[in-house]
This record gives C-alpha cells, sequence and structure tokens, in this order.
C-alpha cells in the first residue's frame, strides 16, 4: 500500500509540473495581450479607424492610411505567393523524390530561414532601384517573398495527406494526370491550402523590416500601389519611437489593432482547416 | 472455349530491376467472370493493373509483351482511352471526397470534361446505380457526399462508377477485402448479375469467393501463372501440384 500512495504522490507531483511548464509557456502571450490591450484598446474608435494622423500637437488623428496601406500590401503578397506557392508545393508533393524536388526543398527551407530585413534589401534591389522609387508594389513583393515557403510548405504537406486512391480512381476512369490534379488533388486539400495562406498573411501583416526600404511610409491616404503607402507595423515603428505623447498612444492603438486582425486571420485559418475539412 | 474479349500475350511487368511477373499468356472469355487467385505477393494485383496499365503509374514501373483487347494491343493505344475501355475497382472503397453520390457515378465524364445533357446525366447515373444494385438505397440522397455511405455501399458506388463509363471490361482488385461478411456476399451476388453485360476479372486471395463468384479461375503463384482452367475443374482436379497444395491449405 505504502508503494501505491507513493506512486499517486509521484503521479500528482508530475502532472502538476506538467501544467505549470504549459502555463508558464502560454504565459508570454497572455501577457503581451493584456497589456497590449489595456494601452490599445482604449484608443481605438471610429474616428482611430477613418481618420488620417494629425500633425504632431493636434489632437486625435487615426491610422485609416496604415489599415489602407496594411491592406494593399497583403492582397499584393497573396496575389504573388499563393499561385506560385501552390503550383511549387503541388509539384513537391506529388514528385517526392529525385534531385530537383530535394533542391527545391531545400531552397524554400533556406529562404523560410531568410531574415526578414535582408528580404527587403532584396526587394529595394530588385524593384525599387529601377523604378527609381518606394512604393506599395515593391513592399507587396517583399511579403510575398516572406510569404512564398510557407505557401509551399503547406501545400505540399497537406497534397502529401491525400490518399494516392484518391489518385488512382480518378486516373482508372481514364482521367489524364493533369485533370486529376486539377479536378481531383487540389480541390480535396483546398482547405488546407486555404488555411496554410491564411496563416502565412497572418505572419507577413505584421513585418516590419521588409518595408523598410520599399512601402516606406506615407502620411497621406493612397491607393496607387506605384507610390509609398503607410502600413501598420511601420507606423508603429515610427510612431512608438517619436518623443510625442499622442504618436505614442497611436502606436498602442495600431499595436492592438493589427493583433486583432491577426488573431482573427489565424482564427478563421484554423475554423477554415476545420469546418470544410474534406472527410476523406 | 469462348470466344477471348481479352488476352496476352508473354507479359511481363516489372518495378525497377525486379520483376513482378514472368511471361503470362492468358486469354480471358467474354462475358464470364474469371478469378485470378493466389496468396500475398504473388503478383496477382500487379497482373491486373497491366490489363489496364494502370501498372505504369507507378515510378520504375514498366511492362513487356502484349496485352490484346479484341486484338488491338492496348500498349499501342491511349492509356486514357484504355482505362476507359476497362474499368477498375480497387480493394478500398475511394469515392471521391469532394463529391455527391451523384457526382460520383458520372465522373468518369465529368472529370474527363465529357459534357452530357441534364436528362443523360440522370439516366446513367439511375441506370448505373441499379446495376450496382445501389438504386433502391441512395435514390433519395443524390445529393449527398458519397463518404457518408457505409463501407459496402462504397464499394457499390464504386463499381457503378467504374459502369457508367460503359466499359468492355471490369476489372476488381480484391474488392471485398476490406469489407464485412454481409456486405462481401452483396458485391458476390452482384458480380453474378454483372456478367450479363461486362467481361469480368476479380482478383482474390479467398479461395471460397473464387469458387462461388468464378467461371474460370487463374492460380498465380511467385509471378507465374501456374494454371488456368474452368473453376469447377480446377478446384476439383488440379493439374499442378502447387495449385492443390494452395487450395488445401498448405500455404498462402
Amino acid at each position: 500500500m505504502k508503494g501505491l500512495k507513493w506512486r499517486l504522490a509521484k503521479d500528482r507531483l508530475f502532472r502538476g509540473l506538467v501544467y505549470l511548464l504549459s502555463l508558464l509557456s502560454i504565459s508570454p502571450l497572455i501577457i503581451i495581450l493584456l497589456y497590449i490591450f489595456k494601452r490599445g484598446l482604449k484608443v481605438i474608435n471610429w474616428s482611430f479607424l477613418t481618420h488620417l494622423p494629425k500633425p504632431v500637437g493636434v489632437e486625435g488623428g487615426g491610422v485609416a492610411n496604415a489599415i489602407v496601406g496594411t491592406i494593399i500590401l497583403v492582397f499584393i503578397a497573396v496575389l504573388i505567393s499563393t499561385p506560385l506557392g501552390i503550383w511549387a508545393g503541388l509539384y513537391l508533393s506529388e514528385k517526392r523524390r529525385g534531385l530537383f524536388p530535394e533542391v527545391v526543398r531545400v531552397a524554400v527551407d533556406i529562404l523560410q530561414a531568410i531574415p526578414s530585413i535582408v528580404v527587403g534589401i532584396i526587394a529595394y534591389l530588385w524593384v525599387v532601384k529601377p523604378m527609381g522609387r518606394f512604393s506599395a508594389l515593391s513592399g507587396g513583393i517583399a511579403l510575398s517573398i516572406m510569404m512564398l515557403p510557407m505557401v509551399v510548405r503547406s501545400t505540399e504537406e497537406v497534397l502529401k495527406l491525400i490518399p494516392p486512391y484518391i489518385k488512382e480512381a480518378s486516373l482508372a476512369l481514364g482521367v489524364p494526370y493533369w485533370r486529376t490534379v486539377l479536378k481531383v488533388i487540389i480541390p480535396a486539400g483546398l482547405p488546407g491550402i486555404l488555411s496554410g495562406v491564411l496563416l502565412g498573411i497572418s505572419r507577413v501583416a505584421g513585418e516590419t523590416a521588409p518595408l523598410l526600404f520599399t512601402a516606406f511610409g506615407n502620411q497621406f491616404m493612397n491607393w496607387n500601389i506605384l507610390k509609398p503607402v503607410n502600413a501598420l507595423p511601420l507606423l508603429i515603428f515610427n510612431y512608438a519611437m517619436s518623443p510625442y505623447e499622442e504618436w505614442k498612444r497611436l502606436a498602442w492603438g495600431a499595436s492592438a489593432l493589427l493583433i486583432i486582425m491577426v488573431l482573427t486571420v489565424n482564427i478563421i485559418s484554423r475554423l477554415a482547416g476545420r469546418r470544410w475539412k474534406v472527410q476523406l | 472455349m469462348e470466344s477471348p474479349i481479352i488476352r496476352t500475350e508473354n507479359l511481363s511487368a516489372y518495378y525497377g530491376d525486379f520483376r513482378a511477373l514472368n511471361s503470362i499468356t492468358i486469354a480471358f472469355p467474354q462475358n464470364k467472370v474469371t478469378a485470378v487467385l493466389g496468396p500475398s505477393g504473388c503478383g496477382k494485383s500487379t497482373f491486373i493493373r497491366c490489363l489496364n496499365r494502370m501498372h505504369e503509374i507507378v515510378e520504375g514501373a514498366r511492362v513487356e509483351g502484349k496485352v490484346l483487347l479484341r486484338d488491338r494491343n492496348i500498349y499501342e493505344m491511349e492509356p486514357t482511352l484504355v482505362r476507359r475501355k476497362i474499368g477498375m475497382v480497387f480493394q478500398k472503397p475511394n469515392p471521391f471526397p469532394t463529391m455527391t453520390i451523384y457526382d460520383n457515378v458520372i465522373a468518369g465524364y465529368k472529370l474527363n470534361g465529357i459534357k452530357l445533357k441534364k436528362s443523360q446525366a440522370d439516366e446513367i447515373v439511375e441506370e448505373s446505380l441499379r446495376k450496382a444494385a445501389l438504386w433502391d438505397e441512395v435514390k433519395d440522397h443524390l445529393h449527398k457526399r458519397g463518404t457518408f455511405l457505409s463501407g459496402g455501399q462504397q464499394q457499390r458506388l464504386c463499381i457503378a462508377r467504374a459502369l457508367a463509363m460503359r466499359p468492355e471490361v471490369l476489372l476488381l482488385d480484391e474488392p471485398t477485402s476490406a469489407l464485412d461478411p454481409v456486405a462481401t456476399s452483396r458485391i458476390e451476388e452482384l458480380i453474378e448479375e454483372l456478367k450479363e453485360t461486362v467481361t469480368i476479372i476479380l482478383v482474390t486471395h479467398n479461395i471460397g469467393q473464387a469458387s462461388r463468384v468464378s467461371d474460370f479461375t487463374a492460380f498465380f503463384y511467385l509471378g507465374e501463372l501456374v494454371e488456368f482452367g474452368p473453376t469447377q475443374s480446377l478446384f476439383t482436379v488440379p493439374k499442378d501440384k502447387r495449385t492443390e497444395e494452395y487450395l488445401i491449405g498448405k500455404f498462402g
């Protein structure tokens, strides 16, 4: 009986330890959220969302231009990285062995590991320099490079999970390979691919470094992709470093807003993966 | 023997350097059920996958010899056309998970981009499901996903899908190995009915199944065709010692 008691005590001890450590690992997130929401949520109101920043010394003002800018940048990034990433992911899932697929796989992994500031410099050299000015387009391209590896790898993983007998069913009906890919494999993997794209969006929406030399920032509203735009992370970066209380307040509000946007996309992506899951 | 609809001449199949089938020559009679019998790994699945050119989709796989469908070598035809004439049903039921029952039945048309009028499509769906003995069970749920059916129903749906292409030959690759006994006997009854309209080649490692449903039996062992003949005589007076040993359960 003593042995049993001792074992139960040990069990409780380890169980407690596991709970404690799990709690510790989510505590940074909770603390960040609490802190930012405490400082930021009260800043967010209708005029914060719809007005442009005011000059220093003038009360109020909003971040409408940064919201629009972030949406434009993410839109461009999705437009470029999604088709490229899905095709590459499809290739990798279909062609699992061989030298070239392995090279592509390693290259994609390395691309994912490249520091975001370097991606910004590359986009500067490729787009900003030849065009002679900062632009939303160059920022979107920088973000698309950040996003591409995530889309490639998540597409590959999702499509690898589709059982090979689904493909055989189609081929055995005399359906050519390319039609099988377009009409059977991709539709079966679509919810997963979509959730990968959304995770990619939530990842790049908060990037600052790649935008420093590309989208650059803009005090005014801009819808033209060939001109500089502001973005929420850029605005936070610039305003948080300014000496003005009013701007710092806006930076807190923008941080809270950015986190809400990222969390929302993240949650939608999880739901998309689950709700529209194709039962295999 | 009756006129063969499909036959092979010195058919050998390889995976890379490994020879899985060794020079098989056999002729399948029309509108009969022929069982391809043998223990696991004897090459029987490989063999029927050579008959509709599904063998070659595996990387490194290749085939030597001829397969003649009504005297035309299918290895000189377009593989997609061959597969429409020679339908296949697999071990594990594999309806398309994104499609409804209705769309699954006409998947061969839809995926190939063959346009059907609504009335034509309705007709093909009903006819195929009736032939597959599934119509009465699903006629009120045609627009539900096929994956919600039971395993046995899913397998009959796959048979309906293959029949919808109006194939001349239907290859069944251990179609009941993933099913329970009740579902199995339904499929076996169905096979009996289907031979009126289509020639059936049934792969099985189940001796009882071969004796119940087939008119002819081909016994395969280690990549070779050991013996081929009417099921009744092969089961009662096997000519080859290996056939006899397999039938009485010495191996396999």
